[in-house]
């Protein structure tokens, strides 16, 4: 692995030649925000906010910086009016399904997004995929996975598999930047395998 | 539902995880629809998690979790059969068969979807019941067409 | 049947299959396109077939069940070669007249073309005004091809030019040649075919894929499953020609589910093709080993994106990956793939035996050779049509499509379904061109052209390729997902009549982050269609957003028909 040397956001950067942007990035101490992201998963480049400006042999492109390989001479711009403008836009979308989220409502502070600028839509998931890919890559139990395509994609606990594994996990529901994934859980268990923690508890009465 | 047929398809594929798919529409096409325990079924024998089957499954509109009716309506919705009125013809459809798109009526007579673009544009506005093309429909020959389909 | 081992051995089958044939006896080729299927045209065949059949083996003419002959409004067609005479929506009970008449060395009158307006009529297809105007390299075979039989393709010159290629080219020639063509893609991409054929082959690893894109989604758009359906060795050809080109030896057909009949004839042409040593391993003894096999998809317009294409062959969800790593240099399995589109691939055996400099003097400078066109909406002659790139677009829609149905006035025209735009009558003379129509907002996409009259709502056929679109997102990423949600509520609001102020700025700023931040191209051209509105349309979109107060929005499109 060698060493490539390239700018962001002015400053000189050295980067490994296998790294991202977004690793180049971060390792220099050069915040590029993100929300599907995880060190520990594979790059999914669903919610766009790592976008970045890059410009190589003269032409400037937007490109994810969590997936956009580094290169020599690549030149990065992490704010600019385009760059700003997308990442505005695409919270305030995510605000119609979230307005509360905390990381959202910070995100949206930063960048001027109105959480009122479109129809509310109170699904509350922004689909960024960390339960998902969590459960998958990590835990290796693909408990939670997404169903349908399009606007209707949405996730699901599958009832045969988290009635025996996510109870004892729940590592998942930390990753949740809306806190969806503990609500989802919780309702598929209340309607699929009810009862569950009374088998579980303790033989005490309660009142 | 023909299980033994069911259970000759998954194990022609049997470890292959690469064919989910045509796994999943063989045995749609044999039985017109996926039920829930044959999609484990596939997840074992094909080596793979439930969830993708599910996954892919809920994908398509092509599989169907619930079973479909006898007779399936297509009601073509391209641009085309657009331009050339579709939308009044899936109205009319829609009051004939009481159902709307996705669904299936409760004696299981017809499943209606409708969709994009089966290449015959010329014919359109068009409906097709179990492959067979009605061209050029009018809203007014819909109660006609329908009523041969028990 | 013994595996053909050399070039000679195929033409010495060539000559056998031409001389068993007599040019002159009377044969009725009877159109099973899709759109002639749909109007019953298996009845058509069959009755021809039976009554043929009845006249013995010295009837002194066949049968013949083909493609597409393109004149898809006016079918059931019927063309009697050699003379080539066309008869045009033929029922069951006109075969014995035909059959009759064409023994007798006569022409059913009643059945011929006759302009709609004079009456006048034209019984040869070099007269009538659908076909005059056209250029049909691809698709003018189809008359001439029964796609179950390989030995119809072979009498009308097949796999000479594969044989060419692998005796007297080396795979690096033909690489040159279809550069030289200046072969663009046909599937909507228009990327130089050549250059996309050079990365595979140059890229590091020693398996590389070729695949053929069949997998039309594109609404409107028909000419693929025509082409492919109605000619399967044509498209073949072109791929065992490419496969060899690059250096692959294992291809892949993509195509869709729901065309029974284009599976079959890719299947048999397959089986044909492997039996006579034209596929497979040794192909012509030339020491070319490449073998193919199907693929089809599940029902969902984003499968035809490459990427997308390339996981489902993999068994994976159909989501395309960020292009960053071009498929070309890393696809299925992440190993060099080219994928082309059906009407591509077509063209390169015309480009390897006539040469590209031929090919390179039809069409304009920046587009080559001839172009499939699905001609349909509010057209009187819809169809698949096949012209010259460069061709004005007021001669398809007028001189081949005649004109608008209805004797309305027409629009607009739209290219290229739910990734294209309109652009408005009065530019009607635009050139049929990847650049030029590109650069007026409407790329010519994979070829499907929809006339639209002047009943037609604007807003709606915006909100149509919208929802069309919603329907079909993988929904992975947030700009396609959401911003796609959000500008059809925008729309549907307005043709709702209940626009509000700020709608168009809303619009704008939707389509303009979809354009720009989506990860695949069916998201980032999603806004195409609006983007050509708001260019061509703003008038009618403020004016119905002005309506919105007053409750009442635009006429629907369609509801003009009944």
């Amino acid at each position: 692995m060698s060493e490539v040397v390239m700018q962001i956001d002015g400053k000189e950067v050295k980067a490994g030649d296998d790294m991202t942007v977004l690793q180049a990035a971060r390792a220099a101490g050069i915040h590029i925000p993100t929300l599907c992201h995880h060190e520990k998963l594979e790059p999914f480049g669903a919610c766009r906010m790592c976008m970045v400006e890059v410009e190589t042999r003269g032409r400037k492109n937007y490109v994810v910086s969590c997936l956009y390989p580094v290169a020599k001479d690549l030149v990065v711009r992490t704010r600019s009016e385009r760059v700003d403008k997308i990442r505005r836009v695409i919270l305030e979308e995510l605000l119609a399904h979230a307005p509360n989220s905390p990381e959202l409502v910070e995100l949206a502070r930063e960048y001027g997004a109105d959480r009122d600028r479109f129809d509310k839509d109170p699904s509350f998931c922004i689909l960024c995929g960390l339960c998902v890919r969590y459960c998958a890559e990590v835990k290796q139990k693909n408990a939670v996975d997404f169903i349908e395509r399009g606007a209707l994609r949405e996730i699901s606990f599958i009832p045969e598999i988290a009635a025996k594994e996510c109870w004892e996990c729940q590592e998942c529901f930390a990753l949740c930047p809306t806190s969806y994934a503990q609500a989802a859980y919780f309702l598929t268990e209340a309607l699929a395998f009810p009862g569950r923690r009374k088998a579980s508890a303790p033989s005490t009465t309660t009142s | 539902m023909d299980i033994a047929k069911i259970d000759q398809i998954i194990e022609k594929h049997r470890g292959k995880a690469g064919d989910l798919i045509h796994v999943l529409m063989e045995i749609q096409h044999e039985n017109h629809w996926l039920p829930r325990d044959v999609l484990h079924q596939i997840a074992a024998a094909l080596d793979i998690p439930f969830s993708r089957v599910l996954r892919i499954a809920t994908l398509y509109k092509t599989f169907s979790l619930t079973p479909k009716g006898r007779n399936e309506v297509h009601v073509c919705t391209g641009i085309s059969c657009h331009l050339r009125g579709a939308n009044k013809l899936l109205d009319a459809v829609e009051r004939a068969t009481g159902i709307k798109p996705g669904e299936t009526d409760a004696n299981r007579r017809f499943s209606l979807e409708t969709g994009s673009c089966l290449g015959s544009c010329s014919l359109g506005p068009e409906i097709i019941v179990n492959g067979t093309h009605h061209a050029r429909m009018t809203p007014a020959k819909v109660e006609d067409v329908l009523k041969e389909y028990q | 049947m013994t595996r053909l081992q050399s070039a000679a051995a195929l033409e010495q089958l060539r000559a056998g299959i031409l001389s068993s044939r007599d040019p002159a006896k009377p044969c009725i080729a009877v159109c099973a396109g899709a759109a002639c299927h749909g109007l019953d045209s298996a009845r058509v065949a069959n009755a021809f077939q039976t009554e043929v059949g009845k006249l013995g083996p010295d009837a002194g003419l066949e049968v013949r069940v083909t493609g597409c002959h393109g004149y898809c409004e006016k079918g059931p067609n019927v063309v009697i070669d050699p003379e080539g005479i066309c008869y045009f929506e033929v029922k069951p009970e006109d075969v014995p007249e035909i059959i009759a008449c064409t023994l007798k060395k006569e022409v059913v009158e009643r059945l011929v073309y006759a302009h709609p307006d004079t009456g006048e009529k034209a019984i040869y297809i070099g007269e009538v005004p659908f076909y005059k105007h056209q250029m049909r390299l691809l698709i003018g075979d189809n008359t001439r091809i029964d796609p179950m039989r390989i030995d119809d393709y072979l009498a009308v010159g097949g796999y000479g030019a594969l044989a060419k290629a692998l005796f007297q080219m080396t795979p690096d020639g033909v690489l040159e040649e279809v550069k030289k063509a200046n072969l663009r893609g046909r599937g909507g991409g228009g990327f130089p075919a050549g250059l996309k054929w050079e990365t595979a082959k140059n890229a590091p690893g020693k398996d590389k894929y070729v695949i053929v894109n069949a997998h039309e989604g594109e609404p409107g758009a028909f000419m693929d499953r025509a082409l492919f359906t109605g000619n399967p060795h044509k498209v073949l050809e072109g791929l065992i020609i490419g496969a060899y080109a690059i250096g692959s030896h294992r291809g892949f057909i993509y195509t869709r589910h729901d065309a029974p009949q284009l599976i079959q004839h890719i299947e048999q042409a397959l089986a044909q093709a492997e039996e006579y040593g034209l596929l497979g391993e040794n192909i012509l003894g030339s020491g070319f080993d490449f073998r193919v096999e199907v693929h089809f998809d599940v029902g969902i317009f984003v499968s035809g994106e490459s990427s997308a294409l390339m996981r489902s062959i993999e068994g994976l969800p159909p989501e395309p990956r960020p292009k960053y790593i071009r498929t070309s240099v890393a696809g299925i399995w992440d190993k060099p793939s080219n994928l082309n589109n059906v009407e591509t691939w077509a063209n390169v055996p015309q480009i390897i035996s006539r040469g590209a400099d031929w090919y390179a003097g039809i069409g304009t400078e920046g587009s080559k050779g001839t172009k499939l066109v699905s001609l349909s909406g509010n057209v009187v002659n819809s169809g698949v049509v096949e012209v010259p790139m460069g061709t004005p677009l007021r001669k398809i829609v007028y001189d081949i499509g005649g004109g608008i149905a209805g004797g309305k006035a027409a629009k607009a025209v739209h290219f290229g379904g739910p990734m294209g735009g309109s652009i408005p009558a009065s530019l009607i003379d635009a050139p049929l061109d990847f650049d030029e129509l590109a650069k007026l907002g409407a790329p010519i996409g994979a070829g499907g052209l929809l006339v639209m009259d002047e009943d037609t709502d604007m807003v709606d056929v915006a909100r149509y390729f919208l929802e069309f679109l919603t329907n079909e997102s993988c929904g992975k990423c947030v700009p396609c997902r959401e911003g796609m949600r959000q500008t059809l509520k925008v729309l549907t609001n307005i043709t709702k009549g209940k626009g509000r102020e700020g709608d168009i700025a809303r619009l704008e700023d939707l389509n303009d982050v979809t354009g720009a931040a989506c990860l695949c191209a069916l998201g980032r051209t999603a806004s195409d269609p609006l983007k050509s509105m708001l260019r061509y349309f703003k008038v009618e979109y403020e004016t119905q957003i002005a309506r919105g107060s007053e409750g009442k929005g635009g006429k629907a499109a369609g509801s003009a028909a009944t």
